[in-house]
């Protein structure tokens, strides 16, 4: 292709007013087409990086895949050009964007785990593209794998490749599909959102890793993200997208140090929420002692010992794997330990969730990640947690109605949405439910999984003010569960580090987050991304131990 | 080095591991079949002690069939203490297990022939039959199932689908009669009826049966095709599969390569269930072609109560089904990697 390429004032890959359309299914109403990106246009010269960056629904990944000429689920792109070194992509037909896919314009997914053929192995599969489009014979295209494979930090380069997706962990797959997109030495990859689904110590090494191969092979690249700090680390330009416009183009530091709009602003100050730590943490309301607890004859918690401070937050920061949950599950009784005790109010509670009196099961509820698998898609939101209302407290009729209603308000949401149905609800929406659902038992503790992490960051924060807001009010004691550290010091009072099934410190925030560290938590604190450019670099340098699970 | 991995080598009180879970962890695949190997054993087994006690409780009796008229009390107990009826119904059952396991499976009571010989005889004719219309349906079936994916809601993949289910929305005996109407009496191209012989070449058996080999064909390939179809169509949805896609993979190397190894387990099931039904189930082709196979053999026997072919015949379908639907799960765990190559 280099023959046909123009002088150098044709920019790599220019996007000239994009508009992609699909169809729009609302429950209740006739399907009609819908605009999901409104005339977006952007530049990108050879070598750099342009983050993407936006909440859910922005339209940061159809854009994305715009230089594939590719529309995901029923995804059709309606107006605008996509060129590539000059020639529009979109006019190509069939055959000219499949010869262009995986030769010149490669994509990593967020997912590489469900990305890559469980039946073939890896090297196969890396080398696939680049074999069919004849660029290279297989011996070349292995030694090129292999190289990669090395520039990426994977171990044992030369033999990496046989190895099948399910051998390797989720941060090496990432690394293996970024292998998979250089492969054909590319001039531009789309990277959508690569580390999101990574802990957050695996996160750091594979951004580390994607941001030296971009470097040492030269290739363009479009970085999607919802995490603005993220982007800050690999990016040269940042378009910042909502609802399918763009707020805001320019270069990193532009966009994070001096930004136009007050979207962006937000973006930049997310997680400003400050809660101060309760100088009083001697009431306690859940206590677990000593407890052990296995799946099947694989243990996963190692005599943990902890306990929540009445009407404060503990927050359990760990990665995944680290027996966090688990720990919820046998505080709850879903899961009962091996050996140790759990006392609620200084009462013993039985180890079987079968065995509690329902006394006891309505001072302890529970919040998940996931609030749309966690609620019946077919039941009315007053439904759902009206029967909540009926189990506990007998009430039926107006007097459900109302409560219901009353709940609806303290969630800041309103009766409005008695009658609606989950699918009608935003994500942020669902989760309100879901606490609503929680605060109908009227509980003493409520154990929150994860609630804010499937949300878009200011979403997030919206959730977490709430949750401040009625523990506030109601003197409820919180366990939130989560892998964010920023969060933890946000809102918790007294903090809880796991690790490997290990308690590996405890105590009131201050002294939890305040050095000396062990190494893990290190580890921990270190690998949250920081609004500021060079922090890769600077905590790469500082890093004490390795991470695990890359 | 894995999260797993870690945690289970983390000093822990967990109790020490079995010696079968050790073998398990380690051979994960070998075990697995090992398994279900033992599973086939103990169902063929308690398949034969349901065909030996159902046929113990069904009405009649076949020495009073036998001796029609002259059924006198002396006859009658004479006739059983013949066959060995006048003994407790334990000691028969292990009497005839032992002589089975010894490849014997007694001597009709209605000829006095060998009821081994004979199963192996009909039992040959039925493979032949069975065989013949699966080498066809088989790849025919798999081959349709894909080009209806390549063609999906296209006018291509609705043909197939129309065309397949009018086929087995018809009953068999409809389907055979239909094509002796027209391959026969129309337009005489081919034999009726379709009895073979022990005499005959092979390529003369295989020119005798196409017919009722065309109707087996006709009945199963449906069922197989519209399997492959859906069970391709489900990987098609995966994340892997857009991944082939944006690699410029072109849609017949995704579904050959990427689709269809991921595939294979609902689809080789399929293929068993529809085996077995060929070898077992095909008593109606058999008797509108006059084919002298295995199923003929057992109703024939049914109608006399000529009891040891009845057990004979049970037990052999039975084996046929176990060890069919035993080898369609095998191959099932063969074709998934993660047992295959573990961690």
């Amino acid at each position: 292709m280099a023959e046909l390429r123009k002088p150098d004032e044709t920019p790599l890959l220019e996007v000239r007013n994009l508009k992609i359309g699909a169809m729009a299914y609302p429950p209740g109403e006739r399907p009609h087409p819908i605009e999901i990106v409104k005339g977006v246009s952007f530049t990108l010269e050879s070598g750099k990086v342009l983050g993407l960056i936006g909440e859910s629904g922005a339209g940061k990944s159809t854009i994305g895949l715009s230089p594939l000429a590719y529309g995901r689920g029923g995804v059709t792109i309606t107006g605008g050009e996509v060129l590539l070194d000059g020639v529009d992509i979109l006019k190509l037909g069939k055959a000219g964007t499949r010869a262009i896919r995986g030769a010149r314009v490669c994509y990593v997914s967020q997912s590489a785990a469900a990305s890559f053929n469980p039946a073939h192995k890896l090297g196969d599969q890396v080398i696939e593209a680049t074999l069919r489009h004849g660029l290279m014979s297989r011996s070349e295209a292995r030694a090129r794998a292999i190289e990669l494979f090395g520039i990426l930090g994977l171990p044992e380069p030369e033999t990496f490749g046989e190895r099948y997706p399910h051998q390797v962990s989720g941060g090496q797959l990432q690394r293996a599909m970024t292998a998979m997109a250089l492969c054909s030495r590319p001039e531009l990859i789309i990277f959508d959102e690569p580390t999101t689904a990574l802990d957050v110590t695996t996160q750091i090494d594979v951004l580390a890793a994607i941001k030296t191969a971009i470097l040492k092979t030269g290739t363009a690249a479009l970085y999607i993200t919802h995490d603005l700090s993220v982007v800050a680390q690999v990016a040269d330009d940042i378009m910042v997208l909502r609802n399918g416009e763009t707020v805001e183009y320019g270069s990193v530091e532009k966009i994070i140090e001096n930004p136009d709009a007050d979207y962006t602003r937000e973006l930049v100050n997310v997680r400003a929420i400050r809660n101060e730590e309760a100088g009083d943490q001697s009431g306690r309301v859940l206590e677990m002692k000593n407890i052990s607890a296995s799946y099947g004859t694989t243990p996963v918690l190692f005599d943990v010992s902890l306990h929540v401070p009445k009407g404060q937050t503990l927050a359990i920061v760990g990665e995944s794997g680290s027996g966090k949950s688990t720990l919820a599950r046998v505080a709850t009784g879903l899961l009962p330990p091996t050996a140790g005790s759990v006392r609620f109010d200084g009462q013993e509670l039985t180890p079987a969730l079968k065995n509690r009196s329902r006394e006891q099961l309505r001072k302890l509820q529970l919040i998940y990640q996931m609030a749309d698998t966690a609620m019946n898609p077919r039941q009315t939101v007053g439904a759902i947690i009206g029967r909540v209302v009926t189990f506990y407290d007998g009430l039926r009729g107006s007097a459900r109605r109302n409560r219901v209603n009353e709940l609806l308000e303290q969630i800041e949401m309103g009766s409005g949405f008695y009658d609606r149905y989950p699918a009608e609800l935003s994500g942020g929406q669902k989760q309100r439910v879901a606490i609503a659902r929680a605060l109908a038992a009227d509980p003493e503790l409520i154990i929150c999984d994860e609630p804010t992490s499937a949300l878009d960051p200011l979403v997030a924060d919206g959730i977490l003010k709430l949750l401040l807001q009625l523990q506030r009010e109601k003197q409820l004691s919180y366990v939130f569960i989560t892998h964010d550290i920023a969060i933890v010091r946000a809102i918790a009072d007294s903090v809880a580090v796991m690790h490997q099934g290990k308690l590996v410190r405890f105590g009131p925030k201050s002294q939890a987050l305040a050095p000396p560290f062990d190494d893990y938590t290190d580890l921990l604190l270190k690998s949250v991304p920081e609004m500021k450019i060079g922090w890769l670099e600077d905590v790469l340098a500082s890093r004490r131990i390795s991470s695990a699970g890359n | 080095m894995t999260e797993n991995q870690r945690v289970t080598s983390a000093p822990g009180k967990a109790p020490a591991p079995g010696l079968l879970a050790v073998f398990r962890a380690r051979f994960p695949m070998g075990s697995r079949i090992a398994e279900r190997i033992l599973l086939g054993i103990c169902l063929l087994f308690a398949s034969s002690v349901l065909i030996f006690a159902g046929i113990e409780i069904l009405p009649g009796d076949f020495a009073e069939t036998y001796l029609g008229q002259s059924a006198t009390p002396q006859a009658i107990a004479n006739l059983s203490a013949k066959f060995g009826l006048d003994q407790p119904l334990v000691t028969r059952y292990f009497d005839w297990l032992f002589n089975v396991l010894h490849g014997d499976f007694g001597h009709s009571w209605a000829s006095g022939q060998s009821v081994s010989a004979q199963i192996a005889d009909r039992l040959g004719n039925s493979l032949l039959l069975a065989g013949a219309a699966a080498i066809i349906a088989v790849p025919l079936a798999v081959g349709l199932g894909l080009l209806a994916v390549l063609y999906r809601d296209r006018l291509v993949d609705r043909l197939i689908n129309l065309l397949s289910l009018a086929a087995v929305s018809l009953p068999e005996f409809f389907v055979a009669y239909l094509l002796i109407m027209v391959f026969v009496v129309q337009n005489p191209v081919t034999a009726f009826p379709a009895t073979v012989y022990d005499s005959m070449s092979l390529l003369e058996k295989l020119q005798t049966i196409i017919l009722p080999v065309a109707t087996l064909v006709l009945v199963v390939i449906a069922h197989m095709m519209r399997m492959t179809r859906a069970a391709i169509i489900n990987v098609m949805a995966s994340a892997y599969m857009e991944t082939a896609e944006l690699k410029g993979i072109g849609a017949l190397r995704a579904i050959v390569k990427h689709a269809a190894p991921n595939a294979l387990a609902p689809i080789i099931n399929v293929v068993a269930l529809n085996l077995a039904y060929l070898i077992v189930g095909v008593v109606v082709v058999e008797v509108v072609f006059v084919y002298p196979g295995m199923g003929q053999y057992m109703v024939d026997a049914v109608t006399v109560r000529d009891l040891p072919v009845v057990q004979g015949c049970g037990l052999v379908f039975a084996a046929i089904y176990i060890l069919l639907n035993m080898t369609a799960d095998i191959l099932s765990i063969l074709a998934n990697p993660r047992l295959r190559h573990p961690r």
